[in-house]
């Protein structure tokens, strides 16, 4: 739990829920400096912290959590967003673990406990209505909150945000027992879904887009035109602060160690592929060319080791004999440039879509490191789409979509039938496959009872140099329902691949050099 | 890891941030934690980020500060041992060899690895020196990662081993930084050694204020409307985002043409100063007069 500490009971806010009693940790504060009972209470939340971070995949060893406690030592509890960047800088070792890292760091070092420390000191105005509020009625204290959210978004007020984002909590992310008696206990919590849902944040974007137009003098200034992609991304920020607010205010009712566990999302590199939205999808893309990048280094140093090659005994006695028989300088044998083919055989119905949408954008940004990529998509007919793809570069996130519309991969029904495109990808297109090409094969073979077409697989496989089927789901799944997973995984090499991670691992490893 | 082992640069984070600012250098609270850090904890720094967004310059800044040498390491693909610690003087030691015709072979043995004939490079420089001395390894992912482990002795006890001479200890510890674009994942023990610094591009109020001291002739209302727009380019799904560097270039660019709105003919004559690929153009050109 995270109130270790029992002191005397400080919490005489207004509103107070009904665990408020115990709140009296270090961390009562923005700025309360460590207390008496600090020093073992801290390596307690430290430690906590650093097991949640594990939970989420991070590796961090004990030296690193020595190090954390240093940083800890020597910054004090002064500033809350000093203490946050210099364990960031002991525990983190790439950037993509910073959102984990944010989320869970305010759970397990809180901004306060209980109502907002701002809150309490400061409780806002009840507006003057006796009435309670119902349906068809405007709600005066809605329509305040959204008043003064309105003016801070326009000021891009940081500070008077995070103290909305308490207030809305407060006001509106109450549900169960913690809103009123009569629920079961251990149903009460604090819901972010319902707080936004009850304030609305996005219809505020007219409001202050004419708020800051009405300031503004020159009209045809170009950064107006992009004004509105700002306010949207401050409004996501205020929906980013609420959700935090109310994870914080559940971890009191729960515990800090569950929420980390469950509602801290993964980083971008583990979001599982199939279960990814929109907005995760996006965030997954931006990840495309960094990744690409890392991966040919690595396929960059694959292939220097490849090339040192085995030493070629004739061409060193021979080189021998000129420094008297002795085999001063050997000679290696030398490997032959060639770089590998690849071809990319991708199921983009809707349900495999992201990650096939994925995989695609990834090899084309690493088309350099093959000396011929080319790139098939079906649902139950097979079409070439390599040229799409490249054409796709500027706009990568309609990608699925314009295959879908202009290419030629649906024949009279929309459901996937890997057997038949299977098969008209061995009878069209059998000539991309050669010696020298790998193909990847991308779906989660769930074929919907139809024929599997394993011949036409078999047929693909003995022409190419390795065939490889990555499949998004777990490996526990293959076998269940229409899958035929199983059958396709006895002709060619499977691999589940449910993340961008494991890709990555996947394309580093299997690909030839 | 008591406070002795630092090099005592900085008093606390808010001295930090007045001492870089001074400097010209405008540095974010977590920025100034973490070098804080760095040199109170006597950790090196591992600073990640995008090209442009004064990784480099932070070095310069904390040895300005320090009053310190600026030791630098430029890394490439293919640097090894001898380009990085030291190196025998092989043509001097041919000559010793050859001056000393009559002595013995222990003479000359002991006589042509000394001092005299070793050539130090840049980390054994900085380990060596007496004065107070920033180390910046740059771009540490461009080099092979044989060399990481070649650093790893250096970063973890700032110490260097030379066979025939023995362990040369640092007598004081240089401030250590290492920059990487991230072009490939520096290894596990590498990074445990360091603390790390993600710098990103800095928030929009941070960026106009940079604008502001690095292009003092340039508009207030303008920087204000160039960051916005920068940071809308940004958000966007480009090939290669502008950095701060690029940022600067365009208010000194905007200077030059004497303009004083940033309307639209003077944002599609002036976008290839920021944007590097024609895509890039295009794809910001529409965005900015269709929205």
């Amino acid at each position: 739990m995270t109130g270790t500490g029992t002191g005397p009971d400080t919490g005489t806010g207004t509103g107070t829920g009904p665990d408020t009693g115990t709140g009296t940790g270090p961390a009562t504060g923005t700025n309360t400096p460590a207390d008496a009972n600090a020093p073992a209470d801290t390596a307690a939340r430290l430690t906590g912290l650093v097991r949640a971070l594990r939970g989420h995949g991070l590796r961090i060893g004990p030296a690193e959590t020595v190090d954390a406690a240093a940083v800890l030592d020597v910054l004090g509890f002064v500033d809350r967003e000093q203490v946050r960047a210099g364990l960031a800088a002991a525990l983190l070792r790439s950037d993509g673990q910073r959102p984990v890292f944010d989320a869970t760091f305010d759970l397990f070092f809180p901004l306060g406990v209980g109502v907002p420390e701002a809150l309490r000191a400061d409780p806002p105005a009840l507006p003057d209505d006796p009435e309670p509020p119902r349906f068809g009625r405007p709600d005066p204290v809605r329509e305040d909150l959204r008043e003064r959210l309105a003016a801070a978004l326009a000021a891009d007020d940081r500070a008077a945000q995070a103290r909305l984002a308490g207030e809305v909590v407060e006001a509106f992310g109450r549900y169960g027992a913690a809103a009123g008696p009569g629920s079961a206990p251990g149903s009460d919590g604090w819901s972010a879904h319902q707080a936004l849902g009850r304030l609305a944040p996005e219809t505020l974007l007219a409001r202050v887009l004419a708020a800051l137009r009405a300031g503004s003098t020159a009209p045809e200034d170009v950064s107006d035109l992009v004004l509105a992609d700002e306010i949207r991304r401050r409004i996501r920020d205020f929906r980013a602060l609420v959700t935090g607010e109310a994870r914080r205010r559940v971890a009191e009712l729960r515990g800090a160690e569950r929420i980390a566990e469950r509602a801290v999302a993964p980083t971008v590199d583990r979001i599982d592929f199939l279960a990814a939205g929109r907005e995760q999808l996006a965030e997954l893309r931006r990840t495309v060319h960094p990744l690409a990048r890392k991966l040919a280094t690595r396929l960059a140093a694959r292939r220097r080791r490849a090339a040192r090659g085995q030493i070629d005994l004739r061409r060193t006695l021979r080189r021998s004999l000129s420094t008297g028989g002795v085999p001063l300088r050997p000679a290696y044998r030398l490997r032959r440039p060639a770089r590998p083919e690849l071809v990319l055989l991708c199921d983009v119905s809707g349900s495999v879509a992201g990650f096939a949408d994925f995989t695609m954008l990834l090899v084309q940004a690493m088309s350099e490191q093959f000396s011929r990529v080319r790139v098939f998509a079906f649902v139950n007919r097979t079409a070439e789409v390599t040229d799409l793809l490249n054409r796709g570069g500027t706009d990568p996130a309609r990608l699925a979509a314009r295959i879908l519309a202009e290419a030629k991969v649906t024949g009279y029904h929309g459901n996937s039938d890997y057997g038949t495109a299977l098969g008209e990808f061995a009878e069209r297109h059998l000539d991309a496959v050669g010696p020298r090409t790998s193909v990847l094969i991308l779906g989660d073979a769930r074929n919907n009872h139809r024929d599997p077409n394993l011949d036409a697989l078999r047929r693909i496989a003995g022409r190419a140099r390795r065939v490889f089927w990555l499949n998004p789901e777990r490996t526990a799944l293959w076998p269940t329902g229409d899958s035929a997973a199983p059958a396709y995984a006895g002709v060619v090499e499977m691999h589940s691949c449910r993340n961008a991670r494991r890709l990555g691992e996947l394309i580093a490893r299997l690909l030839p050099v | 890891m008591g406070n002795g082992d630092g090099t005592g640069f900085f008093t606390s984070v808010a001295d930090t941030v007045d001492q870089l600012a001074a400097t010209g250098y405008l540095a974010s609270t977590a920025v100034a934690t973490t070098v804080f850090l760095a040199d109170r904890l006597g950790k090196p720094l591992l600073v990640e980020g995008p090209a442009g967004v004064g990784k480099t310059e932070l070095a310069k800044a904390v040895a300005a500060i320090g009053q310190a040498r600026l030791v630098r390491l430029q890394c490439y693909e293919g640097i090894d041992e001898a380009r990085a610690l030291y190196e025998w003087n092989h043509a001097k030691q041919l000559l010793r060899i050859t001056a000393g015709r009559d002595e013995n072979w222990d003479q000359a043995r002991t006589d042509i690895f000394g001092e005299e004939f070793l050539l130090t490079r840049p980390l054994l420089t900085a380990i060596r020196g007496e004065e107070p001395t920033v180390l910046l390894i740059d771009e540490m992912d461009k080099a092979d990662v044989e060399v990481e482990a070649l650093l790893l002795e250096v970063l973890s006890d700032f110490q260097v081993t030379v066979p025939e001479l023995g362990t040369i200890t640092a007598s004081r510890r240089p401030f250590v930084l290492l920059t990487s674009n991230a072009t490939r994942e520096l290894s596990e023990a590498l990074r445990r050694r360091c603390l790390f610094l993600h710098l990103d591009y800095p928030e929009a109020e941070l960026e106009r204020r940079i604008v502001r001291q690095k292009v003092p002739g340039l508009d207030d209302t303008l920087a204000g409307s160039l960051v916005r727009v920068v940071g809308a380019l940004r958000a966007m799904e480009l090939r290669k985002a502008p950095s701060v560097a690029e940022t600067i270039d365009w208010a000194r660019t905007l200077l030059a043409l004497g303009a004083d709105t940033l309307d639209e003919a003077v944002v599609r004559d002036t976008l290839g100063v920021i944007l590097k690929h024609q895509d890039d153009v295009r794809k910001a050109a529409q965005k900015l007069t269709l929205a």
